[in-house]
C-alpha cells in the first residue's frame, strides 16, 4: 500500500515539477508548483514525518505560494518573457549542472553507495514520543542557539523590508 | 532519549550580545527625532564594550550551548578583525549618513547586524549556525547595497546581489544537507570524529557536499568563476557600504574556510588541493588582468579585491596540502587583517574624493591630487603601495608570508604564478599614484573640505599597515599559536 502511494505521488511530483518549467504562463507554473509541494508533503507523510508534511502544506503551499501569485500578478509578464529569452546562453550551464545532479542521484540509487549513516531516531521512537513533541524537544534543547539566531535573521529581514519600502527617511 | 536544556553560558557570546543590544537600541532611538544624534555615539560605545569583552574572554577558551558556540582565540581574533572593519567603515560614513539617512538608525543597525552575522560565523562549531550567521550577514548587505533607493544603479546592485546570493544559499544548504546526510551530524567536531573513525566508508556524497560548501562561500568571497556580481555590486552600492562589504564578507568567509579545513574536513582536505589551486590561479589572474583596463576606481578596486581573494586562496591551498602548517593559517589571518586596513583605507580616499552624486570616480580625476590635497594623496599612495605589495607596507609582508607558505607546502608553481600576478598588479595600482603626482590637475578640488573624522579613519588604516609592515613578527607569533 505504502509503495503504491509512494509511486503515485512521486510520479505526480516529478511530472508537475516538469510542467512548472514547461509552462509559458507563470500562473500555470505557480499552480503546478502547488501540486508538486502537495505531493512532496504526502511523501513526507509516508516517511512518518507528519509535522513536516503539515508545515510543507501550510507554509510552502499556503503562505509562500500566495506571495508568488501576488508577485506574478503585479509584474509585467510580457517584459519577463523578453528577459528570459536573453538567458539562452545560460542553458548550457543549466544542462551541465542538471546532468551532474542526475548522475549523482543515479549513483546513489543504483549503487546504494555513500548513503551515509542512519540517524539515531527510529520510526518507533517517533511513534512513541510523538512527532511534534520530538521536534519541539530537539528545537528547544540541542538546537536552542540556532533557534534564537533564526529570530535574529527574521528581525533583520523585517528591518530591511521597511527600509526599502517606507515612503521617506 | 532524554533531552535537557543545554548549559546557557551567556558570557561565551558576550561580544555578540553587546553588538545585538547596540543594534536594537540604535533602531529604537531612531524613532525619537530629538535623540537621534546620539545614535552614532551609542554605536561607538557598543563597539568599545565589545572590544573590552573580547579582551576579557581572550585565552579563556570558553564553550557554550553544548559545544555549539566557541569563544576560542581564533573566533575572538576574527571578531576583532570584523569590529575593526566596522569601526573604520562607520568613521568613513559620516558624509553618507548626513546625505541619505538623516540620523535614523537603520543604516547603523544594519551594519551592526551584518557584523553580528560575521561574528556568529567565526565563533560557532555548527554548520547550521554558520548558515544562519551567513544569512544575517547577507540579508543586511542586500539591503545596504540597495540603500540609496532613488538611484537605479544602487537598486540594481541590491537586486543582483540578492538574486545571486539566494542562489548561492541554495548551493550552501544543499552542501550542508549532503554532509548531514552522510555523517548524521552538523557539528564540525563530530564530522571530524566521523572522518577519523573510518568505520563507515566516506561516500561521494560527502565530497560533493564539501565542494558545494566551498562553492557557496566562494561566491561570497568572490572566487573566479563565481565573481560576476562583484564589479556591479561594488560600483552600485554606496562607497562606505562597498568598503564594508569588500573587507568584511571576505574575512568572514575565510574564517569559515579555516574553521572547516582545520577541524572538520582536516583528514581528507588534502584531496581537494588541486581544485583549490585551480581556483586560486583563476581568481588571481582574472582579477588582475581585468583590473588593468578599468577606468572607474571603484570597479578597479572591485577587481583588485577579487585578485586579493586569490592571494588568500593560495595560502588556503598551501594549508590544505599541509594541514598541520600553522604558518599557512597564520599567513591567511595576517593577510585578512592587513587587507581590512588597506582596502577600507583605499575606499576611504575614494569616499573623500567623491562629490555628492558620486561624480569623481574616474582614475584620471585623481590627477594632480598630490599637490592640492597632500594628506589624502599620501594616504592613497600608501594604500596603493600596500595593495601592490611594496615594502615597507604590510601588504608586502602579507604577500611574502602567503607565497612562502606556498613554498613551504611545496607548491612552487602556484607560488611563481602568485608572484607574477603581484607584478601585474603593480601596474594598475601605481597608475593611480602616477596620476596623483605626475599629471596636471583637471579638476579643481575646492569642493573638498577637511573632514577630521574621515582623517582619523585614514590615519588608523595607515598606522595599521605601516606598523604591521615594519613589526609583523609579534603578530605572526601570536597567530601561529592561536590554533
Amino acid at each position: 500500500m505504502e509503495f503504491i502511494l509512494f509511486y503515485i505521488f512521486g510520479f505526480i511530483a516529478v511530472v508537475s515539477a516538469l510542467l512548472i518549467i514547461l509552462q509559458k504562463n507563470p500562473i500555470y507554473s505557480a499552480v503546478f508548483l502547488i501540486l508538486t509541494l502537495f505531493s512532496v508533503a504526502i511523501l513526507f507523510l509516508l516517511l512518518n514525518a507528519q509535522f513536516v508534511a503539515a508545515v510543507q502544506v501550510l507554509v510552502y503551499a499556503g503562505a509562500i505560494m500566495t506571495l508568488f501569485l501576488f508577485a506574478i500578478m503585479l509584474l509585467n509578464i510580457k517584459y519577463e518573457e523578453k528577459a528570459f529569452s536573453k538567458l539562452a546562453n545560460l542553458k548550457i550551464t543549466g544542462i551541465f549542472v542538471t546532468f551532474v545532479l542526475f548522475i549523482e542521484f543515479m549513483y546513489m540509487i543504483f549503487l546504494r553507495k555513500g548513503l551515509g549513516i542512519a540517524g539515531n531516531i527510529s520510526p518507533e521512537k517517533v511513534a512513541e514520543v510523538g512527532n511534534v513533541e520530538l521536534i519541539g524537544k530537539i528545537l528547544f534543547t540541542k538546537y536552542l542557539f540556532p533557534f534564537e539566531v533564526a529570530s535574529l535573521v527574521l528581525l533583520v529581514a523585517m528591518v530591511g523590508v521597511i527600509v526599502l519600502a517606507k515612503k521617506k527617511f | 532519549m532524554d533531552y535537557s536544556i543545554p548549559t546557557i553560558n551567556l558570557s561565551v557570546i558576550g561580544p555578540e550580545i553587546i553588538i545585538l543590544l547596540t543594534a536594537v537600541s540604535v533602531l529604537i532611538i531612531g524613532l525619537f527625532p530629538n535623540y537621534r544624534r546620539w545614535s552614532i555615539s551609542i554605536v561607538f560605545i557598543g563597539i568599545i564594550f565589545a572590544f573590552y569583552d573580547i579582551y576579557y574572554l581572550w585565552n579563556l577558551n570558553q564553550v557554550g550551548f553544548d559545544g555549539m558556540v566557541l569563544a576560542d582565540n581564533f573566533a575572538l581574533l576574527f571578531d576583532i578583525i570584523f569590529l575593526i572593519g566596522t569601526l573604520l567603515t562607520l568613521l568613513l560614513s559620516g558624509n553618507f549618513i548626513n546625505q541619505y539617512i538623516r540620523g535614523t538608525g537603520e543604516y547603523l543597525s544594519l551594519i551592526l547586524f551584518a557584523t553580528l552575522g560575521m561574528m556568529l560565523m567565526a565563533s560557532t562549531n555548527d554548520l547550521i549556525v554558520i548558515f544562519l550567521g551567513l544569512e544575517t550577514l547577507s540579508i543586511s548587505l542586500y539591503i545596504l547595497a540597495a540603500f540609496r533607493r532613488s538611484r537605479e544603479d544602487s537598486l540594481e546592485a541590491g537586486l543582483k546581489y540578492f538574486l545571486l546570493g539566494a542562489f548561492t544559499t541554495g548551493f550552501l544548504l544543499y552542501g550542508i544537507a549532503l554532509i548531514y546526510g552522510s555523517t548524521g551530524t552538523t557539528n564540525i567536531y563530530s564530522i571530524l570524529n566521523f572522518l577519523k573513525d573510518g568505520s563507515v566508508e566516506i561516500g561521494i556524497l560527502f565530497y560533493i557536499g564539501m565542494i558545494l560548501i566551498i562553492v557557496g562561500f566562494g561566491f561570497k568571497a568572490a572566487f573566479v568563476p563565481f565573481h560576476m556580481w562583484v564589479p556591479d555590486v561594488y560600483e552600485g552600492s554606496a562607497t562606505p557600504v562597498t568598503a564594508f562589504m569588500s573587507a568584511g564578507v571576505k574575512a568572514a568567509s575565510f574564517a569559515v574556510f579555516l574553521r572547516l579545513f582545520i577541524t572538520g574536513f582536516s583528514p581528507i582536505i588534502s584531496q581537494i588541493t588541486g581544485i583549490l589551486a585551480v581556483l586560486a590561479i583563476l581568481t588571481m589572474t582574472v582579477g588582475n588582468v581585468i583590473a588593468i583596463v578599468q577606468t572607474n576606481i571603484k570597479r578597479m578596486l572591485a577587481y583588485s579585491s577579487i585578485a586579493h581573494a586569490g592571494y588568500i586562496l593560495v595560502a588556503l591551498t598551501a594549508l590544505s596540502r599541509n594541514i598541520e602548517s600553522e604558518f599557512s593559517a597564520a599567513s591567511i589571518m595576517y593577510y585578512i587583517l592587513v587587507y581590512t586596513f588597506m582596502n577600507i583605507g583605499a575606499f576611504g580616499v575614494v569616499i573623500y574624493m567623491e562629490k555628492s552624486e558620486e561624480e569623481v570616480l574616474k582614475i584620471s580625476d585623481y590627477a594632480g591630487l598630490g599637490f592640492k590635497k597632500p594628506f589624502a594623496a599620501i594616504c592613497m599612495t600608501l594604500f596603493m603601495f600596500s595593495l601592490a605589495g611594496i615594502p615597507p607596507t604590510a601588504g608586502f609582508m602579507g604577500k611574502l608570508y602567503i607565497f612562502s607558505s606556498a613554498v613551504e607546502s611545496e607548491l612552487y608553481g602556484l607560488a611563481v604564478i602568485g608572484v607574477l600576478n603581484a607584478v601585474i598588479a603593480v601596474y594598475y595600482y601605481l597608475r593611480v599614484v602616477i596620476f596623483m603626482y605626475m599629471k596636471e590637475a583637471v579638476l579643481d578640488f575646492s569642493y573638498l573640505s577637511a573632514r577630521p573624522v574621515m582623517a582619523l579613519s585614514l590615519s588608523i588604516s595607515v598606522g595599521g599597515i605601516i606598523y604591521l609592515g615594519i613589526f609583523p613578527q609579534s603578530l605572526i607569533n601570536l597567530l601561529t599559536n592561536i590554533l
